[in-house]
């Protein structure tokens, strides 16, 4: 298992455990935590599973696809640190992981 | 009229039912939450059944929408392997297939759609299938694997998306239209002549404009497709995707008006204030086209569950959406925004051979829908531009070295 604490746009944190092989996106839905809403379902199709993943943890989420750089271009609020949480795979090296949501995903 | 501590009972437990079902607590709703859904496991993502799932790449677990246990801890009342089997308005009452009833100050119709049946001869068979469940699925990944033969009887995006899953699996895919193009009801002919392309260079045979007439059987189960010019297509299953019809019967009998869909206003709800609808069974107005139709899609389900769980309890509706869906069908993915009603221009932007490309279509100087095959920024600002109405300059539009951004400025 690998501790992910998401951190609402409010400062509201959660933390759970996230098996891995899932997605950081799969872990938020599956344990209805507010502010992903995911609507394809991790297909990287529609940019609303959008998270800031704090810096300390930048280079050990992996690489973005050019799939994910291109929806993320025209999300809205993009930052550095943006990443599509349906494109980071759960492993055990991202025990206490830390990303933070937007405050809207639309 | 909303209440936080009213009794919602859910009829369906699809993607709708089970998202409305989650919204309502993450949205503060203290009520009773019963949820009823005809199939034995908790609410789940079906767009994977055609795809990933069907691939073996995605397990049952992430296929649900939520674990079971979720539903328990959010004191959420979920019922499977039971179906409402009458509406009875006036008492506020709804008879399930169990024999029991529930009782309610809000129902939610989220019965979804069936797939349509061909009335043919032999379509009883064993292996004959159509995709709509997971068990439909279970069924047809048991039948498909290398050197298997697969027949897939309907040329639209379920349809193709099982033969691009097929391919994968190593089987032998042919798949038998009616039309003389593909996708020929949701798609236009530079989509169509781009996929039955793509597809035939991976493997798979197209019979175009052919009328399937029966199915051959060896043992009770299929062998064959028969076509309406006499010829037998072999195979080892058939998979049948023509479309689906919406599961409206619970409110029509109920005098509900329906209009091959269940019709509701901006906030879901039928001209019952207690009796909402969401998903594919809901027909419902869509003001940047000025109608009212039904949509078959995933991101149509999460909309109008957002804004039935936002009319009980009392939040302001969601902003006005742009309906869009995607496809993938081997490494394309193909997104599309809005529907093309009322279309008199197309704009094709990019080259369909460099396999990256978008196609616009306008009514005047609108654009009223896009659909893009691994070309986001064509989706996603095309998305923008269906929404805010600006009018378009086609000739930037057309042009792949202006970019998006520069269009849509």
């Amino acid at each position: 298992m690998a501790k992910i604490t998401y951190i609402q746009f409010d400062g509201t944190e959660t933390v759970i455990d996230v098996k891995p092989g899932l997605s950081v996106m799969e872990g938020a839905v599956k344990n209805n935590v507010r502010g992903i809403d995911a609507d394809c379902g991790g297909a990287c199709a529609c940019a609303t599973c959008h998270v800031f993943v704090d810096p300390a943890w930048l280079d050990k989420v992996g690489q973005k696809s050019a799939m994910e750089e291109s929806m993320l271009d025209f999300a809205e609020n993009v930052e550095e640190n943006s990443r599509l949480s349906c494109q980071i795979p759960v492993t055990e090296a991202l025990d206490g992981l830390i990303v933070r949501l937007p405050e809207s995903q639309h | 009229m909303s209440d936080l501590n009213a009794h919602v009972v859910i009829i369906g437990a699809g993607h709708a039912g089970g998202t409305l079902a989650a919204l309502l607590r993450q949205y503060g709703h203290t009520g009773l939450i019963s949820m009823v859904g005809d199939e034995p496991i908790p609410p789940y993502q079906r767009p994977p059944l055609s795809k990933a799932w069907l691939k073996g790449e995605a397990d049952a677990d992430s296929l649900a929408l939520r674990p079971l246990a979720f539903y328990g801890e959010a004191n959420i009342d979920f019922r499977p392997s039971v179906r409402a089997v009458k509406l009875e308005r006036s008492a506020r009452k709804v008879h399930l297939s169990d024999g029991s009833e529930l009782s309610y100050d809000f129902l939610v119709i989220a019965t979804g759609a069936r797939a349509i049946a061909l009335p043919i001869p032999g379509a009883d068979l064993k292996g004959v299938l159509s995709l709509r469940t997971a068990a439909d699925a279970e069924a047809l990944k048991a039948q498909v694997g290398p050197g298997k033969q697969l027949a897939v009887v309907g040329g639209g995006y379920i349809g193709l998306e099982v033969a691009a899953s097929g391919r994968a699996l190593g089987a032998e895919v042919v798949v038998l239209e009616r039309e003389t193009r593909l996708l020929a009801r949701v798609a236009n002919e530079v989509l169509s002549e781009f996929f039955r392309d793509y597809h035939q260079q991976r493997g798979v045979r197209f019979e175009l404009g052919a009328s399937v007439t029966g199915f051959e059987g060896v043992d009770g189960h299929v062998s064959g497709v028969k076509l309406a010019d006499g010829r037998i297509v072999p195979c080892d299953a058939a998979v049948v995707g023509v479309g689906v019809i919406p599961n409206d019967e619970l409110a029509a009998d109920s005098g509900l008006e329906t209009a091959r869909g269940v019709v509701v206003d901006l906030e879901a709800r039928t001209a019952d204030p207690h009796v909402f609808a969401i998903g594919d069974v809901a027909h419902r107005p869509m003001p940047i086209y000025g109608r009212m139709f039904r949509m078959e899609s995933v991101p149509n389900a999460l909309e109008q569950a957002k804004q039935a769980a936002c009319a009980i309890t009392g939040r302001p509706a969601p902003m006005g959406e742009v309906p869009w869906q995607w496809s993938d069908q081997y490494d394309l993915k193909l997104q599309i925004a809005g529907y093309a009603f009322d279309v008199d221009e197309i704009v094709v932007r990019g080259d369909p051979a460099s396999g990256k490309f978008a196609v616009f279509h306008l009514k005047g100087d609108q654009l009223q829908s896009v659909e893009a095959i691994n070309a986001p920024p064509e989706f996603m600002m095309g998305r923008q531009l269906i929404g805010n109405r600006k009018p378009i300059d086609k000739a930037k539009l057309a042009d792949p070295t202006v970019s998006m951004k520069e269009v849509a400025a």
